[in-house]
């Protein structure tokens, strides 16, 4: 395992060729270079912190098997010259032991980007070269003042490199920051939550961060308790986001075609078409989209209802999932579209943005506009409890507050919720405009969300929480 | 027992800590560990008997962790040079100094006796990745050939994931161990599509610590249960949906290994009590000022802590940070009596916890992680005469009887959960009444243990676990068991998820 380290380029052109070489009918090399760096605080201290540097490459071959094309996937990290030669043959004869691939399809074809050459982008700890410091004195802040912060702040850079024996040679390099920060009072009664997303963490001020969290804190001044039921209840943009994504992760195609998903027709088929909301609802993907940049092509690793390892490297397009209310598209890979009869692939994108057309305003416009109810910050353990209504249970956490006349008045007790997403785009009755919104929940893991803020009349408050 | 894997152990691993741990002296740190983790994971995916994916990963490289000035510094790469090993020593020093700043609390680690080049492999008899491609992909068509030609299963999916973890570690105290685990889960899952509903059955085999001879009939009987499924399922479709309120509840451990991985495992991780884990999975409601006294539940409740069990899927030789395997109790008669605890967390409560030794809960879940506090197997304990379940189902007039593990949900203070499962039978006058739908049961963590009224015993006594427990900043995947025996609770909160969703 001394072997000489290859250049992502090298590793695909030298993968491609032993490949060949051994006999394969296809290939596809996946290169993936990351770094990442870390900080984690606590009680008012730094707990962890990390710089991780990683590599992994992927090989997918291809080889004729009887009436059709067979695959096989193999994937290691540290890779050196001397073991890419023991993991194409791997994949070699992994697909001559399997049968033939189900979705299988030409490989994608193309040409040589103009970025191909460039080497891995990096991060390292000099990321928070100006927020460690502001970190640092919102941590001794918080100490002067008796409150207490807990946080983590995450950067990562991605460079995919993808190359393939029909001709594609694609780079791209995707930036990925956010930072999470919980505040809680003196005797931890309380506690409130403010989470952003980031490229480079330029725009990110721990100090504003601090002040919010205090502001918040400052509405727990008078505590209420509401009992269970089905409130008026403001979801900001992060607690939509917290929802939005796991409906999003339910637009399998394939899925929905076998009757196995909220967005199945009864009887048979996809609810292509249908109309889910009266409101001018909009769910659209777009891997261009200006701070919300997503990979430009599909990746798989693996074959699955909506993806397939034979459409590495298809060009993503602006995909509308729903469209004024109606269901317009479910994710597919080539092979799902032509079993389901839709005429082109519309592969899973990295991103999504909800919006409602006309929409404007905020959160605190729409808490301005309500009488009586409640506002979330954020949802927390988000699970899904009947996939035929996508029916999810979990609960408020960090900050549920009293709106009276108007207004914040005082701070409540958390909630277990029993609600589904698609409803609530039924159901909502007021939004406000669309903005970069970071899940409590999912944002760690897929942080590319833009949200309006909803005015559910009747969340379904399922029971009352005791946690603080 | 089998071997350590032979390419691991030709991996120049000694070499490489040498040279690591070296330069972290060098630059003054007061202590320093090296892990070489190489961890080998296969996934194969079947839908309607036709093998949907299979991939093979490796994931291989090395990190070392410090403190330097009081701090932690941590820092992994993958390249296995001595160059590279030097250069993730001095970039997890640099860590430390760049985070000294921020770090008001000094890092001392509890003291615990050095091992000295030792091994340990855990308890399987086949590697899976010892057998053919074709061998495994052929079984796995041949239970979703069962399932699929059954009347009235539309679909199936199959879903099976392997994993052989081989890791060195080696700290500036002298303890150096080598390590290799095995793990397997398997998901097998029949699907039910009508013309107004549907609804799935899953297998209620739990993931092991066993090797691919679990697939095959060893720790788990695959023909009874495969030919059972369709007619589970068909009954489900054709149940009655629950009526909402309060019923007696006899809970499976195929079932009860959920609860307890949520309001009892989670809630005694001492880092959650002390709020490193506030801004992310959260706290506790078992603070540690309730130790010894916090009456957790009933008095028939004893839990364990345990890195020992066989088969275990948190089980280990030697944890990640050189701490050997042991076992201990929780929760005894009711009353909350002990945490899982790390090195640090250990020496900076040693007073409290009355113990200046770590029990050995710390876990990385690849090389390119820090060390956390993770779970051990938390295990709920039978009563050593204890009733069947059977038994159980007699001693409730009107109840349910709760199958099979689905949907999970607890706050951020392990109080309030949501579960369901896979079916749930009536019980009346004692006796089982065909199955029911929609059911969920919902309560907060101290009222449901308090209303246990009895524990089976150990004819009834089932390993359950998962694979996939997400935990810390970044995230982290850690692979957990729960043994419990099945168990009955008076006055439980049953929810109609029908009604739930409004409809």
């Amino acid at each position: 395992m001394t072997g000489i380290q290859l250049t992502p380029q090298d590793t695909i052109e030298r993968g491609l060729a032993l490949a060949a070489a051994e006999g394969a009918d296809g290939c596809v090399v996946l290169v993936a270079e990351t770094s990442s760096a870390n900080l984690r605080w606590a009680n008012n201290t730094l707990t962890t912190n990390g710089a991780m540097r990683g590599s992994s490459v992927t090989v997918i071959t291809t080889v004729g098997a009887g009436e059709g094309t067979a695959a096989g996937v193999i994937g290691r990290s540290s890779v050196t010259e001397d073991t890419l030669r023991e993991i194409v043959a791997a994949a070699i004869a992994t697909a001559r032991a399997a049968g033939p691939a189900e979705d299988a399809r030409p490989l994608v074809e193309g040409t040589t980007g103009a970025d191909w050459a460039l080497e891995p982008e990096e991060t390292s700890v000099g990321v928070y070269e100006k927020f460690a410091p502001a970190l640092g004195e919102s941590l001794r802040r918080a100490t002067q003042q008796d409150r207490r912060l807990y946080g983590f702040a995450d950067h990562e850079v991605v460079t995919l490199y993808v190359g393939s024996s029909a001709g594609l040679r694609l780079r791209q390099a995707l930036p990925r920051g956010y930072v999470s920060s919980t505040g809680k009072n003196a005797d931890l009664s309380h506690s409130a939550w403010v989470g952003t997303a980031t490229r480079d963490f330029a725009d990110v001020d721990p100090l504003a961060l601090d002040a919010e969290l205090t502001r918040r804190l400052g509405w727990a001044t008078r505590t209420v308790s509401v009992d269970a039921g089905r409130h008026p209840t403001i979801l900001p943009p992060a607690a939509v986001a917290d929802l939005m994504t796991y409906l999003f992760w339910q637009l399998d195609g394939r899925d929905a075609f076998e009757g196995q998903t909220v967005f199945s027709k009864s009887g048979g088929g996809t609810r292509l078409g249908d109309t889910l909301s009266p409101q001018p609802v909009n769910l659209r993907s777009d891997p261009s989209l200006s701070g919300l940049e997503a990979f430009a092509f599909a990746v798989a690793r693996t074959s699955g209802g909506s993806s397939s390892v034979f459409d590495n490297g298809l060009t993503l397009a602006a995909t509308d999932w729903i469209r004024s209310g109606k269901l317009e598209s479910l994710m597919t890979s080539r092979h799902t579209a032509d079993l389901i009869g839709v005429p082109a692939a519309t592969p899973n994108i990295g991103n999504y943005v909800l919006s409602v057309d006309a929409a404007t305003g905020t959160t605190d416009d729409l808490v301005a506009g309500l009488g009586n109810g409640l506002l979330l910050t954020c949802l927390w353990y988000i699970r899904m409890v009947d996939p035929q209504t996508l029916l999810l249970t979990g609960l408020t956490r960090d900050g549920v507050y009293l709106v009276e006349n108007g207004e914040v008045t005082g701070a409540v007790n958390n909630f277990r919720f029993n609600e589904s997403p698609v409803d609530l785009l039924a159901r909502f009755t007021t939004a406000g405009a669309t903005v970069p919104a970071f899940s409590r929940e999912w944002g760690d893991y897929f942080s590319r969300t833009a949200t309006p803020p909803l005015l559910v009349p009747d969340f379904n408050m399922s029971s009352v929480s005791q946690a603080s | 027992m089998p071997d350590i894997d032979e390419a691991f152990l030709d991996l120049p691993r000694r070499e490489l800590a040498e040279a690591a741990l070296q330069r972290a002296r060098d630059l003054g740190v007061v202590f320093a560990e090296f892990r070489l983790e190489r961890i080998r994971s296969e996934s194969i995916s079947l839908r309607d008997s036709v093998l949907e994916s299979a991939k093979d990963d490796e994931d291989l490289g090395l990190a070392v962790r410090v403190i330097h000035d009081g701090t932690w510094g941590f820092a992994a790469g993958v390249a296995l040079t001595v160059d590279e090993a030097v250069r993730v020593a001095e970039q997890a020093v640099n860590m430390a100094q760049v985070s000294r700043p921020i770090n008001a609390e000094p890092i001392e680690l509890a003291d615990e006796p050095v091992y000295d080049d030792v091994t340990w492999v855990s308890a399987y008899e086949i590697d899976p990745f010892s057998v053919p491609r074709a061998e495994k992909v052929a079984l796995l068509t041949d239970y979703s050939d069962r399932l699929l030609k059954a009347d009235g299963v539309a679909h199936v999916s199959v879903h099976v994931a392997t994993v052989h973890e081989c890791k060195y570690y080696a700290n500036t105290a002298g303890t150096s161990y080598t390590q290799q685990r095995v793990r397997i889960g398997p998901d097998i899952t029949a699907h039910a599509v009508a013309e107004d509903r549907f609804d799935s059955m899953s297998s209620c085999a739990p993931p092991a610590g066993r090797g691919w001879e679990y697939l095959t009939g060893t720790g788990w009987n695959w023909d009874d249960e495969l030919a059972r499924i369709p007619g589970w399922l068909a009954e489900k479709m054709a149940a009655p949906s629950v009526d909402a309120g309060t019923y007696d509840v006899v809970v499976d451990p195929t079932n009860l290994w959920l609860t307890i991985h949520e309001s009892i495992g989670h809630a005694t991780e001492l880092d959650r009590a002390l709020g490193y884990e506030a801004n992310y999975a959260g706290t506790s409601f078992a603070t540690l000022d309730k130790l010894g006294t916090l009456e957790y539940g009933s008095p028939v409740m004893h839990v364990t802590g345990d890195r020992t069990a066989e088969h275990g899927l948190s089980t280990v030789g030697y944890d990640d940070e050189g701490v050997a395997g042991q076992q201990w109790d929780l929760v005894k008669d009711g009353v909350l009596v002990g945490y899982q605890v790390d090195r640090r967390m250990a020496k900076k409560n040693e007073d409290v916890l009355g113990t200046p030794r770590s029990n050995g809960c710390a876990y990385a879940d690849s090389s390119g992680h820090i060390p956390i506090q993770r779970m051990a197997n938390v295990s709920l304990q039978p009563a050593p005469d204890g009733p069947s379940t059977e038994e159980l189902i007699s001693r409730v007039k009107n109840g349910i009887y709760i199958v099979g593990d689905k949907s999970w949900s607890i706050d951020m203070q392990r109080y309030n959960f949501q579960f369901t499962g896979q079916r749930f039978f009536k019980i009346t006058d004692g006796k089982l009444d065909g199955q029911l739908r929609d059911v969920a049961y919902q309560a907060t963590t101290t009222d449901f243990w308090g209303s246990m009224e009895a524990v089976g015993g150990p004819q009834t006594y089932l390993l359950g676990g998962a694979l996939n427990c997400g935990k810390a900043e970044p995230a982290q995947s850690g692979a957990v068991t729960h043994g419990c025996p099945s168990a009955l609770f008076r006055n439980v909160r049953i929810l109609n998820t029908t009604q739930e969703a409004g409809r």
